[in-house]
């Protein structure tokens, strides 16, 4: 019934949050969210806000809690403590479908693609563009195709074949694709999880293009990385997630790239390891400044 | 076109139009089946239980029709809700313990195989359905399902080969022109990513394994009106052929690619086969033989003209 066959379908429900960063409420805000599975805590108390025209980087090491920070971004996971507000407004999501309805898009690292099928069915996949009605509506095969094909090329991407498996693509091509996809059915704010992970420097480059791209075209961007060098290149604002945990939350004015990476490689930690190598303290076993690492080793 | 083209030449009687049209019968029969199955296996799942739940719709309509002294259509339908009942309770048993298709059909191809017979005997103390061939709405359930249809050049054929047709026409339509034909090769390809993306893949699934219940149930009341009684102990066995038809059709092991023209193909050389062998003389029991050998070819080329597509 409700095929989104416009683009920016969504940005009607709210005009003041398009035009850049003159609206009131941000995009996106998260408020002391937590998420637990039984007794294991693998989030807690993190805030986050996206305006819109704002790439903000979520960074941290395997384990940090990045992945479950973007199910509940995504509506995959519903956040057991704190508040989840789009526009201001609190919600909750049940499903991806409801973030995606809200205009949140999650590109994840597997990208969400059939590989066996066509670029253009993975483009319109869950929200296929269909003619006629009741037993007989059917696919519009020659509208998908267009459009597809019209949405990449905006995107700098010619395919020979719009036909072709999704298999058949370059790493970087598929992101695109992705983001192309997302982008065209009214996202709002892209989450992107871990875009450069796989690629090449060359691909990279392009992945990082098109974010830069999507902030211009005033898009809210969620960027989840572990590289700060990628991150420090398109970012207006750094979280760095720790054991679940905030562990730096500043905006691109107030840092340098070395201090992300410094952060990134294990801060204070790190800052008292160098201390206790330097020394020469090492042999005699005592254990390094212990930081304070709340939720680590439960009772 | 090989195996035709050995039978054409082996057997004389293959080539009058009367022996293809009985070609197309058996091909029908299996056929008719592989398109569910197809379906089924498209969207990444198999359905082992498929062979015996046509013989439990047969069983059902026969039995609750003679002794409930039903219409047959009536009966009929009684057997559609428990054909459609048994493909949802595969498909709802799948999605919730997430245990493989395998286990989970082969399971009820176990329960249903001694429901079949156990039931049967129970009910009518023998091991065949009662007959209803004398029972109200018999001769039209029968013109519907069992009936032969004076075809051009080939004489007359059975209703089930114009049925045949139009599922793998309708099938083929639903695959590659509607929403759900695309959900079903999603669901099939890559079911996280397809869930990512907001297709309800708990109600592809489910769906896939009743339609596959709903294709058991046109086999069965095609089986029961032909001859008016069902055997109990029929359809073991016959899951695998519709495997067989599917996987000789192009479609993977693994879900996400295939068609349902190619398993109408694959029943088709199935039925040539069968039918080959006895129109040329050759002992019957070397069917199975041939039947075997002409997947393992069919997946062998398979797998080479994939790899040869992959390397362009």
């Amino acid at each position: 019934m409700t095929d989104t066959t416009r683009p920016r379908a969504a940005d009607t429900a709210d005009p003041a949050a398009t035009n850049g960063g003159g609206a009131d409420a941000p995009l996106l805000e998260l408020r002391g969210v937590g998420k637990s599975f039984g007794n294991i805590k693998a989030l807690t108390g993190v805030d986050l806000k996206v305006g819109a025209g704002e790439v903000t980087c979520i960074l941290g090491d395997n384990g940090a809690g990045k992945s479950t920070l973007i199910k509940i971004l995504a509506g995959l996971h519903a956040p057991t403590a704190g508040t989840y507000r789009v526009d201001g407004r609190e919600v909750a999501f049940g499903s991806p479908r409801d973030a995606l309805d809200h205009g949140i898009a999650t590109v994840y690292q597997d990208l969400a693609m059939v590989p066996l099928m066509p670029v253009w069915r993975n483009f319109f996949l869950g929200s296929e563009i269909r003619t006629g009605w009741g037993p007989l509506s059917r696919l519009d095969v020659a509208a998908m195709r267009r459009i597809a094909d019209e949405e990449l090329k905006k995107m700098g991407i010619d395919l020979p074949d719009i036909d072709a498996p999704v298999a058949n693509l370059s790493g970087g091509q598929k992101q695109v694709v992705a983001i192309a996809r997302a982008v065209y059915f009214g996202a709002r704010v892209l989450i992107l999880d871990e875009p450069t992970a796989a690629l090449g420097v060359k691909q990279s480059g392009v992945v990082l293009k098109y974010i830069s791209a999507a902030r211009e075209a005033g898009l809210g961007v969620v960027f989840i990385t572990h590289n700060p060098h990628h991150a420090f290149m398109v970012g207006d604002h750094f979280v760095i997630l720790r054991l679940g945990e905030t562990e730096l939350d500043s905006p691109r004015a107030e840092l340098t790239l070395e201090d992300l990476t410094h952060h990134m490689a294990g801060g204070a930690e790190l800052d008292a390891l160098e201390h206790e190598l330097a020394r020469g303290e090492g042999p005699d076993g005592r254990p390094a400044v212990p930081h304070p690492a709340p939720g680590d080793g439960g009772p | 076109m090989a195996v035709f083209a050995v039978f054409f030449a082996m057997a004389p009687t293959f080539r009058q139009g009367d022996s293809f049209a009985t070609v197309l019968y058996a091909a029908s029969v299996v056929g008719i089946m592989a398109v569910g199955v197809a379906l089924l296996m498209i969207g990444g799942e198999f359905d082992l239980s498929a062979g015996v739940a046509v013989v439990t719709a047969a069983l059902t309509a026969g039995m609750t029709g003679y002794y409930l002294n039903l219409n047959v259509w009536a009966a009929a339908g009684i057997a559609l809700l428990a054909a459609l009942a048994i493909g949802f309770a595969n498909g709802a048993i799948l999605v919730r313990t997430k245990l493989p298709s395998f286990l989970v059909t082969l399971s009820m191809f176990l329960m249903l195989q001694g429901l079949n017979i156990a039931v049967t005997k129970l009910v009518t103390g023998s091991v065949s359905g009662p007959n209803i061939s004398d029972m109200d709405g018999y001769a039209s359930a029968r013109a519907v399902f069992a009936s032969f249809v004076p075809v051009p050049v080939l004489g007359s054929v059975r209703i089930t080969v114009i049925w045949w047709l139009v599922f793998v026409a309708l099938a083929t339509w639903v695959l590659m022109r509607t929403r759900v034909g695309n959900w079903i090769f999603a669901v099939g390809g890559n079911v996280e990513s397809a869930r990512a993306v907001g297709v309800p893949v708990t109600r592809v699934k489910i769906g896939l394994f009743m339609t596959v219940g709903f294709f058991a149930w046109f086999s069965g009341m095609h089986l029961l009106m032909a001859s008016g009684r069902q055997q109990s102990g029929e359809g073991v066995g016959m899951e695998l052929l519709y495997i067989m038809a599917a996987v000789v059709g192009g479609c993977l092991l693994t879900g996400g690619f295939g068609s349902v023209i190619g398993a109408a193909i694959g029943a088709f050389i199935y039925g040539m086969t069968t039918m080959g062998i006895v129109y040329a003389g050759w002992d019957n029991n070397w069917v199975m033989f041939f039947v075997g050998a002409m997947l393992l070819l069919a997946v062998v080329v398979n797998a080479w003209v994939r790899r040869q597509a992959s390397k362009r």
